[in-house]
């Protein structure tokens, strides 16, 4: 038996022995995802504890060395791990922008003393962070920001608004970039990390066409954190920054649009609400759009593994801007796709002449309208490819 | 082996790049194209193909072959698209070898794959009767007489037909025109008596032919494969062909990028590189993402075949599905981008954009296979 195999054995055996039952069904919906932090709320305690066992383990974050509360895995381990908590269909233990994009830039970016200070909690669970990026007047010009940061004895004071900031209203700690030169655009621009948990800081959730509020607005009125809490070098954010980019959108495009067991049903949904004839959906044109789509996002899927293949553990490149944009692409059109499918069914607000399913696409088709704004328009994404993956160049 | 080449593959691909840059560049199709070359290949080409191993490089050893791998056939494939390479690869190896293959007595096996692996034989499947893919619209007839078959009927557009030494032909046994059922594979002769060809002149200048069976007269050795059950046998040897053309296809869209983001590097207007101006950059941004999903969908499929996947036929036509969108698409940017220079005879942009448009029509449209994977996948 190869190292492989054992490790997959022992694997195996600690699952059996630690994933609760009910974190191995389905999820019901959005609050069954755990994000932890110090304001979680956990209604079923099996997920508080499936986290607790996970974290413990460092397997949350499989790749993470062990000094830093990591699995410590080999990538070839972390897939085996991977595999074998998808077998038993086990939920996440944990949601989290700590291990997605925090966690991946301090590995690259940070001294061995702010990596034990940041990691461990993040592993466990026990803080929620959230992503002070744009602002009113810095969307897809992201480098035009100007919450400003002065460095004030041994803390930085900042002031200035951040907007679009992900479930600020629950987060514990916001990393943020902000401007420490105003002389200068991209090279004015550091990396900070600041708890939210004081009076400089007041979070306000702004209402979505979906009618949910999933985004903030954060304001800091001189708000405060110890200087030692600037990741890489001063005016050296705007690298960091980009680097954090190109993990977002990986991992958003490869977990949060649903790209996976979701969309096994769009053939279903097809048959129930538009007739099947001989096994086949009736509507001939729309079984053409279904295929279309079905085939799309298998060529993804693909798409993603080979990328993975190809490259090391944890890194990422340019690349990701593909992913990025064919996935918000897809996903869009995918939920325009089943409101046609499902038609007026699909268009109700609220009531009971609605099914959950109609309504919950209705919302689902106006929030997915953000998949192609979030974390780099889609525009911006292939400004990216254009410029750093093909070499052409801007406009003189 | 799989998503990521390993080092023999990377061989392979290195070397396969630099042969048919060095013996079979563009310029070579189109001296044999402005020659009106009966062939259509050249021959001496393919002698050196074969000595590379690429004749047998999916043949089992015992056969003489190379026994590399599908896998290595595609990148074989991918690089002879790049260069529009004009050879018998797809025709002798992917139909015939695959087919022999896949069907093929003991007898039929020992005889001709060894030829093929050496390249002394050129082989070809005749399969379709109209202008659109589809095997189930074979009336082609085979009528038992005495212990062997006579075969009447008409096949078109069959690659290489007009010089193949061997071809098999998809002929019914039983049943009506449409049906599944009822179709048989048979060996002949390609000289046999009662087979006349005509070279068809296609659009990409390759080799497509009409042939007539008049009461060609075959043993009962002829046969390959199940009587009435030739579908099931030739779709397998199908799906192979088309992963293989899509791999083709792959390369010689790859090449069509590549000289059109060239393109966009050198070309200049109004005082600027055309390639700074944003409406062409997201363009070739879609472009390379496209190819990027194509490759993906080709590497898949190719090692699904050499793990002896039971997705095969449904990843086979995502392939040839996707792959040729993607042609379609960056053989007409690419003429776009370059503007009037890429309508003229004398740029290679053309000359993509034509072996495009045939092969994306062979072996099932984009359409085609968009159907056959919701069959495929009960949709």
């Amino acid at each position: 038996m190869s190292d492989l195999d054992v490790f997959r054995e022992e694997v195996r055996a600690w699952l059996v022995e630690n994933c609760p039952p009910s974190m191995r069904t389905p999820m019901g919906n959005d609050e069954d995802v755990v994000w932890g932090g110090r304001k979680a709320n956990y209604k079923n305690p099996e997920a508080k504890l499936w986290l607790d066992r996970m974290g413990a383990k460092g397997w949350t974050a499989p790749t993470w060395p062990k000094e830093y509360g990591g699995g410590g895995l080999s990538k070839e381990e972390a897939s085996v791990l991977g595999q074998e908590l998808g077998r038993i269909n086990a939920r996440p233990a944990l949601a989290s922008f700590g291990l997605w994009m925090l966690g991946p830039v301090l590995l690259e970016y940070a001294t061995d003393e702010q990596l034990k200070e940041h990691l461990p909690p993040i592993v466990r669970g026990e803080i929620r962070w959230c992503q002070g990026y744009s602002e009113p007047g810095a969307g897809s010009d992201l480098a035009g920001l100007q919450t400003r940061a002065v460095l004030e004895g041994d803390e930085y004071v900042i002031n200035g608004q951040k907007v679009w900031t992900s479930y600020a209203d629950k987060a514990d700690a916001i990393f943020c970039l902000v401007r420490t030169d105003t002389s200068t655009k991209h090279e004015g621009i550091s990396f900070l990390l600041i708890d939210m948990d004081q009076a400089g800081v007041t979070t306000k959730p702004i209402k979505l066409i979906s009618g949910n509020s999933p985004f903030c607005e954060t304001f800091l009125d001189d708000a405060r954190t110890p200087a030692r809490n600037l990741i890489g070098r001063l005016n050296g954010g705007w690298e960091i920054a980009k680097k954090l980019l190109q993990h977002e959108r990986t991992n958003i495009s490869a977990g949060g649009f649903g790209a996976g067991g979701r969309s096994a049903a769009l053939e279903e949904v097809a048959k129930e609400y538009l007739g099947a004839e001989g096994g086949k959906i009736a509507d001939a044109v729309k079984r053409d759009e279904v295929v279309r789509h079905k085939m799309l996002e298998r060529a993804f899927a693909q798409t993603l593994k080979r990328m993975s293949a190809e490259s090391k553990a944890g890194e990422v490149s340019p690349a990701s801007s593909i992913i990025k944009y064919v996935a918000a692409e897809m996903n869009k059109d995918r939920m325009e796709l089943l409101v046609e499918i499902m038609g007026l069914q699909a268009l109700g607000w609220s009531g009971d002449y609605f099914s959950a399913e109609g309504l919950a696409t209705t919302r689902g088709m106006l929030r997915s309208k953000a998949n192609s704004i979030e974390g780099g328009t889609t525009e911006v994404n292939l400004n990216v490819i254009a410029k750093r993956v093909l070499g052409l160049r801007d406009h003189q | 082996m799989g998503l990521v080449l390993d080092e023999e593959q990377t061989i392979l691909k290195d070397s396969a790049k630099a042969f048919f840059a060095e013996q079979a560049p563009v310029t070579a199709f189109r001296k044999l194209r402005d020659s009106n070359d009966e062939t259509g290949f050249s021959r001496d080409l393919w002698s050196a193909m074969a000595e590379m191993g690429w004749a047998g490089i999916i043949i089992p050893e015992e056969f003489g072959g190379l026994d590399f791998g599908f896998q290595g056939l595609t990148l074989v494939l991918e690089e002879q698209g790049r260069n529009l390479t004009a050879s018998p690869l797809v025709s002798t190896v992917l139909l015939g070898a695959g087919a022999l293959l896949e069907a093929g007595t003991e007898a039929q096996k020992n005889a001709l794959l060894p030829m093929i692996a050496a390249g002394e034989l050129l082989m070809t499947v005749a399969i379709d009767e109209d202008h659109h893919f589809d095997p189930a619209n074979t009336a082609l007839a085979a009528k038992a007489d005495g212990d062997g078959y006579v075969l009447t009927g008409e096949k078109t557009f069959v690659l290489d037909g007009h010089v193949a030494d061997k071809i098999i032909v998809l002929a019914r046994t039983s049943g009506e025109k449409g049906d599944r059922k009822g179709l048989t594979l048979f060996l002949i002769d390609g000289t046999a008596g009662g087979v006349t060809r005509e070279r068809l002149d296609m659009l990409d200048s390759r080799n497509a032919a009409r042939i007539k069976l008049d009461q060609v007269k075959v043993s009962s050795e002829a046969v390959m494969g199940p009587i009435d059950g030739g579908y099931d046998a030739l779709s397998k040897v199908l799906d192979r062909a088309m992963i293989g053309l899509s791999a083709e296809m792959l390369g010689g869209a790859a090449a069509v990028f590549e000289m059109t983001l060239e393109y966009l590097k050198e070309r200049r207007q109004f005082g600027q590189l055309i390639g700074s101006f944003q409406s062409l950059q997201h363009r070739a941004a879609d472009m390379f993402t496209q190819l990027e999903l194509s490759k993906s969908v080709v590497m898949t499929a190719a090692t699904a075949m050499d793990e002896g996947s039971n997705e095969i036929a449904s990843l086979a036509s995502l392939a040839k599905a996707f792959v040729s969108e993607t042609s379609n698409q960056v053989t007409r940017e690419g003429i776009q981008m370059h503007g009037g220079i890429g309508m003229t005879d004398e740029h290679d942009v053309g000359l993509y954009l034509k072996r495009s448009r045939v092969a994306e029509h062979t072996f099932g449209s984009a359409g085609y296979h968009r159907d056959r994977y919701a069959r495929l996948n009960d949709y």
